[in-house]
């Protein structure tokens, strides 16, 4: 059993991305006697930018945001929340940790919602339930797939109980386009965890995931809290939700848009590729 | 009772007292009417104090409370006839969470909620009502069962939270949860989920979502536990106090929120200090709510759960 844990991370967890090659963490290097933790230092450091991501999948000149305008304030006037939020919308230039619009990929219309781990780890709080519940009734309203990049930390604990009860409302708006037909893929990426894995990031009609990512419900600290053993390695990453069936591929970002495309083709309304 | 809590600590003391006064009165014929008079006022007004103040981390301990009465015992007392139905039909029997069907004055049910032991042995068997992803799965599956056959869903929640294990994780906790969460968005059949103890995240939400969510005065419900929220904001579990304190956890903070419908009231001094008379208050909350939901056809049912979670959240 373990061996086999070995041998996937041989095989997928030491993968190295494109952006890694170009600038090695000196940080990553050095820590040869952690192998298990310098393969995912090196997946964080590789972490997209949303607005980069967005350039990346989206046609050019094709983006339009929404809901741009929509901030988080300090509903239970918990200590120090409002400093955080602060400091978070300086230093990433964003106003919460998820970015909502429209746009085309390779002239296809769809509806994309970009989560943004470095803002508050992604956490998401009323403010990220409601941008995602938003898009998803506009994808709702305009019949146009949804594609929700997914990246987070969990619930926002600073908002308590209002931010676990975005894990339904996101959930039931999915619930409304499933019933309507209407395609869903959800991509994960480093880390997907928490409220926001029980909830829309496991939803998709099509799941996919980028090699390595930190996948799960409870975080691999907290697992070992409990079971008080050390977790085998590569436990908990895309590839080991893929052998264990909650994951439909994983897609390296260099080959997302491509992927993505050919998905959304297929199921466009004649359901064919035409060159 | 073995065990107290520990602010009535005061209480069972002077109770002890005034026991060991008439003791005394009786034993050597003295007349100290008017002492014991006076001590039974003031164990009284105590008992006022303490009950009627209680914080938010002294509810917190009557929601633990070892004592605090299970799905199983409002089961016993609610439901006629109930017959616990087993298993996920994928992997296996998850009995941190009981489900089955019974009548409910009446009318047949399906009812469905975190279990907990009421000593250790029983809580090995339950996982201390910590679901693994199976106990989500056989709950969806039964809720399914009831819609098929139209019957009400009644849910008690009651969780330290879903299950942080291997298994769990290797088996798609996540995934469990976020189906649950869809799939009772548009079951149509009539949801009353109750909160009777701890409300543990994303594990208690995965029976939660109803068209009337009510909870009992002591119970709790978070997005963490307080010494978890402390633990990872603070990196000291021992501020768990004052976590709950700043979380809004109570069954009045989730009220004024709006997350919860109703306030079910309870014994004083906690649900375990009368089985029945919580049992009873329940009772009432159940029927009145399902005869103001039976009224609804199927679609406005459903547009009116979606609409309750819709509006949850706040910002600027």
């Amino acid at each position: 059993m373990l061996k086999d844990f070995f041998y996937k991370k041989k095989k997928y967890a030491t993968l190295t991305l494109e952006e890694d090659k170009k600038t090695p963490s000196p940080s990553v290097s050095k820590n040869h006697e952690k192998p298990q933790d310098t393969s995912h230092d090196k997946i964080k450091d590789s972490r997209i930018n949303p607005r980069k991501r967005i350039q990346a999948i989206i046609d050019k000149d094709t983006f339009i945001e929404y809901d741009s305008d929509v901030e988080s304030s300090n509903p239970l006037d918990f200590p120090d929340y409002g400093d955080k939020l602060k400091k978070a919308i300086e230093a990433s230039g964003e106003k919460e940790a998820v970015i909502t619009g429209e746009g085309a990929i390779d002239g296809e219309k769809v509806v994309i919602c970009v989560m943004n781990p470095n803002f508050m780890m992604g956490s998401m709080g009323s403010v990220v339930g409601e941008k995602i519940t938003r898009a998803i009734e506009r994808a709702l309203d305009k019949r146009l797939p949804l594609i929700i990049f997914t990246a987070s930390g969990g619930a926002r604990m600073q908002e308590g109980i209002l931010s676990l009860m975005q894990m339904a409302k996101t959930s039931q708006a999915l619930g409304r386009l499933a019933e309507e037909g209407i395609l869903y893929i959800s991509v994960l990426t480093d880390p997907t965890t928490g409220g926001v894995t029980a909830s829309f990031a496991m939803l998709g009609d099509i799941i996919l995931a980028e090699p390595g990512t930190l996948i799960c419900f409870a975080g691999p600290r907290v697992i070992e809290q409990t079971i008080k053993e050390k977790l085998p390695e590569g436990f908990q990453r895309a590839e080991f939700l893929l052998e264990k069936g909650f994951v439909d591929k994983i897609v390296k970002p260099e080959d997302m848009k491509s992927v993505l495309a050919q998905i959304i083709k297929l199921h466009s309304r004649d359901g064919g590729i035409h060159e | 009772m073995s065990k107290v809590l520990e602010f009535e600590k005061p209480i069972i003391e002077l109770r002890k007292q005034i026991a060991e006064l008439r003791k005394f009165s009786e034993e050597n014929k003295l007349d100290l009417s008017h002492e014991i008079y006076v001590l039974v006022r003031k164990v009284k007004q105590m008992e006022r104090q303490i009950y009627e103040n209680l914080s938010p981390w002294q509810r917190v301990s009557i929601a633990r409370w070892q004592e605090r009465p299970t799905s199983l015992d409002y089961i016993e007392r609610l439901i006629d006839n109930f017959i616990e139905f087993h298993g996920d039909r994928y992997y296996g029997d998850d009995r941190a969470i009981i489900g089955g069907i019974g009548s409910f004055e009446g009318r047949a049910v399906t009812v469905i909620g975190h279990q907990k032991g009421k000593n250790t042995k029983e809580n090995l068997e339950m996982n201390f009502g910590m679901p693994n992803p199976e106990g989500y799965r056989k709950a969806l599956r039964l809720m399914k069962q009831a819609e098929k056959f139209n019957r009400p869903i009644i849910t008690f929640i009651d969780t330290p939270g879903a299950y942080c294990g291997l298994g769990a994780e290797e088996r798609g906790q996540g995934e469990a949860i976020a189906l649950n969460l869809l799939e009772m968005s548009r079951l149509k059949t009539p949801i009353i989920a109750i909160i009777i103890g701890e409300g543990g995240s994303g594990g208690a939400l995965a029976l939660g979502v109803g068209d009337r969510v009510g909870m009992l005065e002591n119970s709790i419900y978070s997005v963490i536990s307080p010494e978890g929220l402390a633990s990872i904001l603070w990196k000291d579990a021992s501020r768990a106090e004052e976590g709950a304190r700043v979380m809004r956890l109570t069954a009045q903070d989730l009220l004024d929120l709006k997350i919860i419908d109703n306030i079910i009231k309870e014994a004083r001094g906690g649900a375990h200090k009368d089985y029945d008379f919580t049992a009873n208050k329940i009772k009432s909350y159940i029927s009145k709510s399902l005869e103001e939901l039976k009224g609804l056809d199927r679609d406005e049912l459903l547009a009116n759960r979606y609409k309750k979670f819709r509006n949850m959240g706040i910002w600027k």
